[in-house]
């Protein structure tokens, strides 16, 4: 089953596109790395996604369903640039409040859990401005799989996380591509994505210039792509 | 049942945060006080005048207060990009604003009856007289100022100068609701009662909260997602 199925996606700021004519598939239990250069166009390809932006032509269907239905959402899980949790809040009122918009069943023994499992359960009454930045890092994790996506959608997840946030954010995302969950990731870190990704696509000027699986080149070698299929190839 | 339940948790989560925060709601506060203070300085509290004025004053110093208010309702959601996950969840964007407006509601609310019986002192004016019909208009008033203000404070989130745009947006789509509400609480603090021709007043307040309100309804979705 399709997962993700983006077709003739285009997107303009003003005059300048952002986006050309981008086609993108991922089926259900895959793990694509979005790749490119900054600017390329992946954050904007993901907020479309997310459905935080409207495509100015084409369309997005996700989880086989085109347009911002709140069904479709339901299933999707992000990580965005921000952290997106609520400094005033105590952890368990972040995981909390968000298991009651995702309308989950016991939503404050569901954010316990999550507190449980990213290691914040002894602290989960306190609040986040107090944090750490490594255990504000893991809350935003625990925040974007407290309801079981079967579509997760990241945006530089490993950007400025620590040893322990990687390791968390990898192990679950195994965890969640092994139950078939789709997992989209932009990202620099090659290295940590390649390791993960079952397919990659490289994103040139807003133009997809490599679609396909992950090959054994570019898991011995991450420069190989922009190598091959960068702006300089 | 399920949009109520999301509505009434954003709601929750704005009065905590501004509760813990007090970051809006003292600001407000003072500025209204020292305001209601500067103006029963420049004039004579027992004049005539005051009882003419009185509806004016009150409403012009709830709504430069109010913007205080209104203004830090979406923009609470920028710091670590909350506002997409709340965008990207399945709340919808009803239920979004519906939440918001409901929080800035009572702290609007709370906004004025703080600053009543501060009025009433500087100003040398009895309220009690006709205090059920000055609330009931209040909270039809308080709720086309929290309509409008919401909206156009999801408009203006994303702009630098959002705290001069949202009161240069606001003001002129609350001319009608304000104009109702200065001339029905003039009256009441008066001691009147609202009959006749003033029946209007309240008329138009009403019919102004449900077309905004529809219209916000309606049309927040776009506002959200660019």
């Amino acid at each position: 089953m399709t997962a993700v199925d983006v077709t003739g996606v285009w997107k303009f700021f003003g005059d300048f596109p952002a986006l050309r004519d981008v086609n993108l598939t991922a089926e259900q239990g895959s793990c694509t790395a979005l790749l490119g250069r900054n600017g390329a166009g992946k954050t904007t390809l993901l907020k479309i996604l997310c459905g935080l932006s409207s495509p100015s032509r084409g369309k997005a269907v996700l989880l086989g369903k085109e347009g911002r239905s709140g069904e479709t959402r339901r299933g999707i899980g992000i990580i965005g640039h921000g952290i997106a949790v609520y400094d005033e809040l105590s952890a368990r009122e972040n995981l909390e409040l968000f298991a009651r918009l995702y309308g989950l069943d016991r939503p404050r023994a569901r954010a316990l859990e999550w507190l449980e499992r990213t290691s914040l359960y002894h602290v989960r009454e306190g609040l986040v401005r107090e944090f750490s930045r490594g255990m504000r890092q893991r809350l935003a994790v625990a925040r974007a799989f407290l309801h079981d996506p079967k579509l997760l959608l990241l945006d530089e997840p490993f950007t400025s996380l620590d040893d322990r946030a990687i390791a968390l954010l990898q192990g679950l995302l195994r965890e969640a591509i092994a139950g078939g969950a789709t997992v989209i990731m932009s990202t620099h870190q090659l290295r940590e994505a390649l390791e993960l990704a079952t397919h990659v696509s490289l994103l040139v000027r807003g133009k997809v210039s490599y679609a396909g699986e992950r090959t054994a080149e570019m898991l011995a070698d991450p420069g190989w792509l922009y190598a091959n299929y960068g702006e300089a190839a | 049942m399920n949009f109520l339940r999301q509505s009434l948790s954003v709601a929750a989560k704005d009065l905590r945060s501004e509760f813990r925060t007090k970051e809006s709601i003292n600001a407000a506060v003072s500025f209204a006080v020292v305001i209601l203070l500067l103006f029963s300085f420049a004039m004579d509290p027992t004049s005539e005048m005051i009882a003419e004025m009185s509806g004016g004053l009150l409403w012009l110093v709830y709504s430069f207060a109010g913007a205080l208010i209104l203004n830090r309702s979406f923009a609470r959601e920028l710091p670590n990009d909350c506002l997409d996950a709340l965008v990207a969840s399945p709340l919808s964007g009803a239920a979004l604003f519906l939440g918001k407006s409901l929080a800035n509601y009572l702290l609007l609310f709370l906004l004025e009856l703080l600053c009543l019986p501060v009025f009433a002192v500087f100003y040398n004016v009895t309220i009690s007289r006709r205090l059920g019909w000055m609330m009931a208009v209040f909270a039809l008033a308080t709720w086309g100022l929290t309509v409008i203000g919401t909206v156009f404070s999801a408009l203006t989130v994303n702009l630098r100068l959002r705290e001069l745009m949202l009161p240069m947006l606001v003001y002129p789509m609350l001319i009608p609701a304000l104009m109702a509400a200065m001339q029905l609480t003039t009256i009441l603090i008066a001691g009147q009662p609202i009959t006749g021709d003033d029946e209007i007043w309240l008329r138009l307040l009403i019919g102004f909260d449900i077309i905004f309100t529809s219209l916000a309804l309606a049309l927040i979705e776009t506002v959200l997602i660019t």
